[in-house]
């Protein structure tokens, strides 16, 4: 009994320990009042930015020396964190729409800046059966004699490349063939990576993912022409709490090197 | 291999454990030894997490501490950041999701205590804090080990509930299962890989751990 008394001691102790550890050893990465550098922003991107904007980011961090936290994900998702209480900074999204939404409910300074109009492509990865061509017309041939398997696209509902894809696929007359043989990504790069890992025969993708080298290497793409559906507009603000870092990295988008990466990535910028 | 991602989930698992065994053993005494109406109820409450899909909760943490209610808002005014998508909105999740993984193996083990040695430990004139720090604690050993390695090993883990109330802000709520999901998005399967390696390797070394340590102080009759 006395040795399971002291287990017992040590236990407490251990957890005491613990607690103290947690709170103090292992360090946060922001202490609000540690000297240095300062807060890297924290930027909410629409997932069509994946690559094209870590581009951007390592280009800024090699000519300023800040660094900059980035999280991508669907813009819808985005606007509705924001609107929860979410701390971005500055948010990129693929549908100006919900710029708009935000800058009427008081959360942005102004209404931000349009910067690009983006794609989509049919991606088909390697050893697909699917060929990627601009109208589609042989996933329609595939849907018609049953052979079609499944078709990636990002969820219509709240990602923007999802709803472009499915007014591409109204427009051409496929979207209740290619319904139960769709899969839906949280956002467009996850579609991607469903995509072309050749988890899917092929899905309907951002241009400027396709273009990305990891994609690149793993099939080929068909660019779908823009008057199948509603232009992807794309907006970034910067939100109500951006720190004069964030502003910084805002203006840094605006710079010809910047937008020089993002029409590298296949989007039409404004004024060209 | 995203380290801020890994050293986050650590932090967050060791104070998520700190933070509850200490009132998950109350509440496993309270379980194991209490006599009252609405035990089962309790347990089931307690179990809950178990089978509740962590969308659910996470809905209804978003629900319950979001800015447009009230606990959210006075969260907001004392701190002065809303408690959703905040390393403390993470640890409140993590508190409640892991109250199962805690309170049970605690309960098992107070609740195989042999009543006759609680009722020597009363007779002998032990107050009850005495009787808990001399008897209880020693014996139920194993369970309150099992509790805090399994709470910081399924901390470690936990997905839908930490997207849904944490978003994925690096250094913030970005865990390392979070950064898996990034990553495997990203095309870095090479990044996935490594961190899905480590999370593999944790949680057998903390099952090991467990299966080692209530076997040493296993009663030996």
């Amino acid at each position: 009994m006395r040795r399971r008394a002291a287990i017992a001691r040590l236990c407490l102790g251990g957890a005491a320990a613990l607690l103290l550890l947690a709170a103090t050893g292992v360090p946060a990465q922001s202490a609000p009042d540690s000297p240095g550098p300062p807060p890297a922003p924290l930027i909410a991107a629409a997932a069509d930015l994946k690559f094209a904007l870590d581009e951007v980011i390592e280009q800024f961090t090699l000519d300023s020396g800040q660094s900059v936290r980035v999280t991508y994900g669907s813009s819808g998702n985005f606007a509705r964190q924001i609107v929860q209480g979410a701390p971005y900074e500055l948010f990129l999204s693929a549908d100006e729409q919900f710029v708009e939404a935000l800058a009427a409910r008081g959360l942005t300074r102004g209404r931000g800046e349009h910067y690009g109009v983006g794609r989509i492509v049919v991606f088909a990865p390697k050893g697909s059966p699917l060929r990627p061509d601009a109208r589609l017309e042989h996933l329609a041939r595939r849907l018609a004699d049953g052979t079609a398997g499944r078709l990636a696209i990002a969820s219509p509902e709240h990602a923007p490349y999802g709803r472009a894809a499915e007014q591409a696929l109204r427009s051409l007359g496929l979207w209740e063939a290619a319904r139960p043989r769709l899969v839906l990504g949280e956002n467009v790069a996850q579609a991607a990576q469903f995509a072309a890992s050749g988890n899917a025969d092929g899905g309907i993708i951002a241009y400027s993912l396709a273009l990305a080298p990891e994609l690149r290497r793993r099939g080929s793409f068909a660019l779908i022409p823009e008057s199948l559906h509603e232009p992807l507009r794309q907006r970034m603000v910067l939100l109500a709490g951006a720190s004069p870092e964030a502003e910084r990295f805002y203006d840094y988008l605006r710079t010809p090197a910047a937008r020089a990466i993002l029409a590298g990535y296949g989007f039409t910028l404004p004024g060209d | 291999m995203d380290w801020t991602a890994l050293t986050l989930s650590i932090r967050l698992g060791l104070l998520t454990v700190a933070l509850l065994v200490p009132v998950a053993f109350l509440l496993a005494r309270w379980l194991a030894f209490g006599r009252f109406r609405g035990r089962g109820f309790v347990e089931a409450l307690v179990a809950l997490p178990l089978i509740l899909p962590p969308t659910v909760l996470g809905y209804y943490l978003l629900v319950a501490f979001g800015r447009a209610s009230p606990l959210g808002q006075a969260f907001e005014v004392a701190v002065g950041h809303p408690l959703v998508f905040s390393f403390e909105g993470l640890l409140l999740a993590s508190l409640l999701v892991n109250l199962p993984f805690a309170v049970q193996p605690m309960q098992n083990a107070l609740a195989a205590i042999p009543p006759n040695l609680r009722d020597a430990a009363r007779c002998c004139g032990l107050s009850p804090l005495a009787a808990i720090r001399r008897v209880e604690l020693p014996l139920a050993i194993p369970g309150i080990a099992t509790a805090a390695v399994l709470t910081f090993a399924h901390t470690l883990g936990e997905f839908g509930v930490v997207l849904m109330v944490g978003g994925s802000i690096p250094g913030e709520t970005r865990t390392v299962a979070i950064a898996i999901y990034d990553r495997v998005q990203a095309f870095d399967d090479a990044s996935a890989g490594l961190m899905a390696l480590v999370l593999l390797t944790l949680s057998l070394l903390a099952l090991g751990i467990t299966n080692t340590l209530a076997r040493r102080v296993a009663p030996r009759s």
